[in-house]
């Protein structure tokens, strides 16, 4: 899965560094090797606000992952055949997983788990916000594989090309996993548009439900991306909202005809002239709202990890414990 | 809303995964757990879920003592004008063949 | 029904309801990486539940499917040990909503794999050679769940005050429950004499000691048993498993003529 958050700013907006005038000199060296594609290791030098930018970015990224896993997860006790079970636990687990590759790719940079966990849970940072709307039928899982997922690849592939080296590496590791998610999800609705009534009926009310969600996955248009700019600049973003959303909509169109569904979009033609499918106008005060935390599900999400995180503490304690008393045992045993 | 404080001292470690015999061990990526042997399983889990590895390594982040980039120059560029260490610096008559 | 797969739907029921009850850790669990680690657990369970019934299914012929079997019996037909259908906590009414406890996830895991280990080994030499197949990949499997559970173990019983606490709590309860591993069912008796099934009862001597060796090391003590034996493998099971079978099975029976 992915974040579309990069453009969102964690709590109050802040204004994107302005490039001082005068460069120090590792600064130059730092401009040189991303000007020339080069990339960047955690222990080069590299400006405060690249580092900060990066932090946010990545542990959004993060944090959509592993929010991420909680409305698909919502039916893993529910799936409707033990195959369909399993391929479902082991999805939801591959977000955890992917999640956990980035927060270790965040964690080089010199910000802990903890501190970002504390982010997320205190509101202050942001993920996803296609994961503030509610899963309600089986084929949401589907299209959520299908749609979000697909979206997911068209903005990940890019940062495997990323400037920071740990992101670049840990979404090589996550691009090679998503593929999986992608089939998955379409094959399932394959079946189910090959099924009875009901079963098409589900299918085509998910794609409703989300086909204007995932359009604004990307973020909003260029014009309105304050962060975009400085993240082409510097390599840590490589297409642009609007570009990755034409290219989304252009492979998807045919897969839905595929498939048998319709997207929920009067305007969706295709245009000669551009070589591309145009499309109708996305709902961005919905959007926005979402973002600042009043979709349908946003406090039900938050507070599920946030419980999630409390509850497992005696846990983490206990082990952290017993490592210690193992730890004196041993210099005892060794005196 | 209120959070406990997260992961207190769970320290970092870092996972090297041989992928198949014969294969030296890469570094991977970093997980959290209490001990060693927590670690070892864990990245197990979290690593090697679609058959990427025969063996694991994990290491304390800790215990990693890194190059400094600053010292990139020093510590590299000696090297770069020992071109005789490479073979094909020497020139060997075609008669001898493959060398 | 056979007596054959009476025995194979009480090994497949065992996998499948404990991996639905595993899973529902996956987004939950107390740390990420122990998120991945039960999702692991649960994965095997369930494919260890696929293949069992897909025997079953071969041997009772006709339509009989692995996802009938699995998804269109009713509780009294299931045949899983009563202990695996417990939800994630202490002792309450099947309908008392409560939190997940990960100490009892833990202590029943490792009650289970306990066990399982050792008739999974013994059923590698199953004169039913499909399940000695499946027995041989359980094995594997099972093995390192026992691993992760009884390490985990005796880190909660000699971590902090409140995790021994916890700890102990779970053994207490969970413990009891453990007695119909001893108690011959009919299938089971029948599958031994068949050389199909495995003598469980002829395990306890090695299943005590692997119990008493690791609570010992968990710094918990064993609870003496007195009261009911569960008999959840004869189809009488606690109020716990309509709960998971209707929630498990919702979906796919309104939809009886649907393929997924």
């Amino acid at each position: 899965m992915y974040t579309q958050s990069m453009d969102i700013p964690d709590g109050a907006a802040k204004k994107p560094t302005a490039v001082p005038d005068a460069m120090s000199e590792q600064e130059a060296a730092f401009e040189a090797r991303i000007a020339a594609d080069g990339r960047i290791e955690p222990q080069d030098w590299m400006p405060a606000a690249y580092r900060k930018t990066l932090v946010r970015q990545i542990s959004q990224h993060a944090h959509s992952e592993i929010v991420g896993m909680l409305p698909e997860g919502n039916w893993i006790s529910r799936a409707p055949s033990l195959k369909r079970k399993a391929i479902l636990i082991a999805k939801v687990q591959d977000e955890g997983g992917h999640g956990l590759y980035l927060y270790s790719a965040a964690e080089t940079l010199g910000t802990g788990r903890d501190e970002m966990l504390e982010g997320l849970h205190s509101g202050k940072a942001k993920y996803s916000s296609i994961f503030n709307y509610p899963t309600l039928n089986w084929a949401d899982v589907g299209v959520i594989g299908w749609l979000v997922d697909g979206a997911a690849i068209m903005n990940q592939v890019p940062l495997c090309r990323c400037s920071y080296g740990p992101y670049a590496r840990a979404m090589i590791r996550v691009c090679k996993e998503e593929s999986f998610h992608q089939r998955q999800g379409y094959e399932a609705l394959l079946v189910m548009m090959k099924g009875t009534e009901e079963q098409k009926a589900m299918v085509q009310d998910a794609v409703n439900r989300y086909w204007w969600k995932c359009l604004a996955m990307f973020g909003p248009p260029d014009a309105d991306s304050p962060h975009s700019a400085q993240g082409m600049r510097w390599g840590i973003k490589r297409i642009s909202n609007d570009d990755l959303r034409q290219k989304f909509i252009d492979a998807t169109v045919p897969q839905a005809k595929v498939l048998g569904v319709t997207l929920p979009d009067p305007d969706l033609k295709w245009n000669e002239a551009r070589g591309h499918y145009d499309y109708g106008q996305i709902d961005w005060d919905e959007f926005w709202n979402t973002v600042a935390g009043n979709g349908p599900c946003n406090k039900e999400r938050l507070a599920t990890r946030v419980k999630a995180h409390n509850d497992g503490q005696w846990v983490r304690d206990a082990a952290l414990a017993y490592a210690h008393k193992q730890q004196e045992r041993a210099i005892k045993e060794a005196a | 809303m209120t959070t406990k404080p997260a992961l207190k001292d769970w320290p970092l470690w870092e996972v090297f995964v041989r992928s198949k015999q014969g294969l030296e061990h890469k570094h991977c990526g970093s997980l959290h757990a209490a001990d060693a042997g927590q670690a070892l399983h864990m990245a197990r889990d979290v690593y090697t879920r679609r058959q990427e590895g025969v063996s694991i390594w994990v290491l304390p982040s800790s215990a990693i003592t890194a190059s400094n980039p600053d010292e990139k120059g020093e510590f590299f560029d000696p090297a770069a004008d020992k071109i005789y260490r490479h073979p094909t610096f020497y020139e060997i008559p075609e008669e001898v063949g493959h060398m | 029904m056979s007596t054959l797969n009476d025995y194979l739907l009480h090994l497949a029921d065992n996998a499948v309801v404990l991996g639905q009850r595993n899973a529902e850790w996956c987004g939950h669990g107390p740390v990420l990486e122990e998120d991945l680690a039960l999702a692991n657990v649960s994965l095997d369970h369930i494919g260890q539940a696929r293949l069992l019934y897909q025997h079953a299914a071969a041997v009772i012929g006709g339509d009989a499917s692995e996802d009938k079997l699995a998804y269109f019996r009713e509780p009294h037909e299931f045949r899983n040990y009563t202990l695996l259908e417990l939800p994630h906590r202490g002792p309450l009414v099947g309908y008392a909503a409560a939190d997940r406890d990960y100490a009892t996830t833990i202590v029943r895991n490792f009650l289970y794999s306990a066990l399982m280990v050792m008739v999974w080994d013994k059923l590698q030499s199953s004169s039913d050679e499909t399940l000695a197949a499946i027995a041989a990949k359980s094995l594997k499997e099972t093995s390192y769940h026992l691993h992760h559970a009884r390490d985990w173990l005796i880190r909660l019983g000699d971590g902090t005050e409140e995790s021994h606490a916890r700890a102990q709590a779970a053994v207490n309860h969970l413990l009891p429950y453990t007695e119909e591993f001893w108690t011959s069912s009919e299938a089971e008796r029948a599958a031994v004499a068949a050389g199909v099934g495995v003598d469980v009862p002829a395990l306890r001597a090695d299943w005590d000691a692997l119990v008493n060796e690791t609570l010992a090391e968990a710094t918990l003590t064993r609870p003496d048993f007195q009261g009911y034996i569960t008999e959840g493998k004869v189809g009488l099971h606690s109020e716990h498993l309509s709960f998971l079978l209707g929630e498990m099975q919702g979906l796919a029976r309104a939809h009886p003529n649907a393929s997924w």
